[in-house]
């Protein structure tokens, strides 16, 4: 084959699979190849798993040879380092796991592997998902592809740039804040955080509970689609996964928006927002305007300006709680050598954990303390009501809302590492989707400078459908998913 | 409003997470500066407004008891600092 086999979409390669063209295994040492050339630049891989990897693809080839192949048969992906995989270290680019290995798979895990998955390597990414760059990572740093002395976004920094420099054909990541969406924004691919519910987070390692989902980075829409055709459903498992039927997510993309009401919210084009990113963002309006949507350039959602403290209120404090199992009793890293077991747990965290995840702990544990919950906590959950309401009321008006991914290109390594405020401005326009539990997908929107922008959709609970329409729509007219950057 | 260093020390406490005297001194400044930000809320009417504990509209998932086949002890324990046959071993909680 003269094609690079690891650049292909999921449903360009599973076309090539099904008819015998190429084999799995053709397939998964093309990603293999690549990730020995490029991952020591890129540094996107904390685990690889070339041994399990051959041997998905040796068993993924029977199937197919039987002609049982599913769509993500054989397909080579990267998963974030939060989803337990069971046999292979789940780290969550911590030192606290790093030598941890789960005796179960995540639920996603089980459905990827069930349609004959290969699974290439374990992705980095911050420090229990937080973080905007991958910088928070106890181990490395992962550099953006398009740009290697820039961030790749976070916090699945990893799982982005693993789809973008051609060392899977899909990946998976988590979502609290922004962290699938940004990094994909960052990194010229599409990615997408499902509506709360809507994927079970069963052997996810949690990180804020009422807002953390799990969702993939492919190469276009349709190979979203596909991706979301496996994951997505309930789960008995997880208290918090919605028992809705799951569609056919493939089945509308038919490049017809004629009519769509689309709402462009004023406060997202944001104070300190790049100019290159706004030419852009409202060039691809533009041309979904093109394409026969009702674009309303005039929406307003008052409250946008306090989701960032409604957020890092809530986010923390849920942290805070979740990060407290980690006391070296059962499992993680422990530290033995103290006189008494209260200072063997403080030991234990104090050495675990890096500088985010304690000031996260920290925050958390402030906002929910006695004296401050009620000013702090419980005034952004209620905060947080007004915020849902807000979008409830806009999408009684519009099928769907468009904004940037985020107010900026991808920024320098080390830029923002001192000053915690201004990397959590970076998801200023991610974040208040997380805080209403709605879907959201970024997909490549251009560049300045050889940098990527990314455009997001918003959509109503369980409306993925309706999102995955608009973004393939544009995909139809625009080339930029197609762009790779020269490594 | 600057958090005074008794302040952090007690909500590290609360939180069991050990720090350096240069850590309670940095999470002085930044956690006040984080604080300060979220001062916008204060001025948000919320009297007649209930919170969002979480964004989907199930309540109460409940299930039958019944005995499900759980991990064998090897697989609980592989991952354990420290143990003594098949317990977790830990410090006494009580002194």
């Amino acid at each position: 084959m003269s094609v690079d086999l690891n650049w292909l979409t999921i449903h360009a390669a599973h076309e090539l699979l099904a008819k015998k063209k190429i084999s799995s295994v053709e397939l998964t040492q093309a990603c293999l190849d690549n990730i020995q050339k490029v991952d020591g630049k890129v540094k996107a891989i904390v685990t690889g798993t070339l041994d399990t990897a051959l041997k998905q693809a040796r068993q993924a080839d029977e199937v197919i040879v039987r002609g049982a192949a599913t769509p993500l048969t054989g397909i080579p992906a990267l998963m974030k380092d939060v989803l337990c995989t069971k046999g292979i270290r789940t780290t969550a680019s911590s030192k606290m796991l790093e030598n941890f290995v789960p005796p179960y798979d995540a639920a996603v895990i089980e459905k990827l592997n069930a349609s004959g998955m290969v699974l290439v390597g374990k992705a980095n990414l911050d420090e229990f998902a937080m973080g905007s760059s991958t910088e928070n990572s106890a181990f490395f740093t992962t550099h953006n592809p398009y740009d290697l002395e820039r961030v790749p976004g976070g916090s699945s920094g990893g799982s982005a740039a693993g789809v973008a420099a051609g060392e899977a054909i899909f990946s998976l990541g988590s979502d609290t804040g922004g962290s699938i969406r940004q990094p994909a924004g960052f990194c010229n691919v599409v990615g997408f955080k499902p509506t709360y519910g809507r994927v079970s987070r069963y052997g996810l390692i949690a990180f804020a509970s009422s807002l953390d989902q799990i969702g993939p980075f492919t190469r276009d829409v349709m190979d979203c689609a596909l991706v979301m055709n496996v994951i997505a459903g309930h789960d008995k498992r997880d208290a918090t996964s919605v028992p809705e039927p799951v569609p056919d997510y493939t089945v509308n993309l038919n490049g017809n928006i004629k009519g769509m009401k689309i709402g462009i919210p004023k406060e997202y084009f944001v104070e300190g927002m790049q100019p290159e990113v706004d030419t852009a963002i409202k060039q691809a309006i533009r041309q979904l305007e093109a394409l026969g949507a009702k674009v309303d350039w005039g929406v307003s959602l008052p409250s946008t300006r306090l989701a960032l403290a409604v957020y890092y209120i809530i986010a923390p404090s849920e942290a805070s709680a979740n990060l407290a199992r980690y006391d070296g009793s059962k499992y993680g890293s422990a530290y033995l050598n103290t006189d008494s077991m209260w200072e063997g747990m403080e030991k234990t965290k104090q050495f675990g954990f890096g500088p985010e995840v304690k000031r996260r702990i920290m925050l958390g544990t402030y906002a929910l303390s006695s004296g401050y919950y009620d000013a702090y906590y419980l005034k952004a959950q209620k905060v947080r009501t007004l915020i849902r309401r807000e979008f409830d009321a806009a999408f009684e008006k519009y099928d769907a809302l468009v904004t940037p991914t985020s107010p900026t290109v991808p920024f320098k390594i080390g830029e923002k590492a001192n000053n915690p405020l201004a990397m959590y401005l970076s998801d200023v326009c991610t974040l208040p989707i997380n805080i209403a539990g709605i879907p959201g997908i970024s997909i490549p929107a251009g560049f300045s400078n050889g940098l990527p922008i990314g455009i997001q959709i918003i959509g109503k609970p369980f409306a993925e459908e309706t999102i995955f329409r608009i973004g393939h729509a544009y995909e139809q007219i625009t080339d930029w998913h197609t762009r790779r950057p020269k490594l | 409003m600057k958090l005074s260093r008794e302040e952090v020390i007690h909500i590290a406490a609360l939180a069991r997470l050990g720090m350096t005297e240069a850590e309670i001194e940095k999470a002085r400044e930044q956690l006040s500066n984080i604080l300060e930000n979220f001062e916008v809320l204060k001025d948000v009417d919320t009297a007649n407004v209930p919170p969002t504990a979480q964004s989907i509209n199930l309540v109460n998932v409940l299930r039958d008891d019944v005995p499900q086949p759980s991990l064998p002890p090897e697989a609980v324990l592989a991952n354990a600092p420290d143990r003594e046959g098949d317990l977790f071993k830990l410090r006494a909680v009580l002194e």
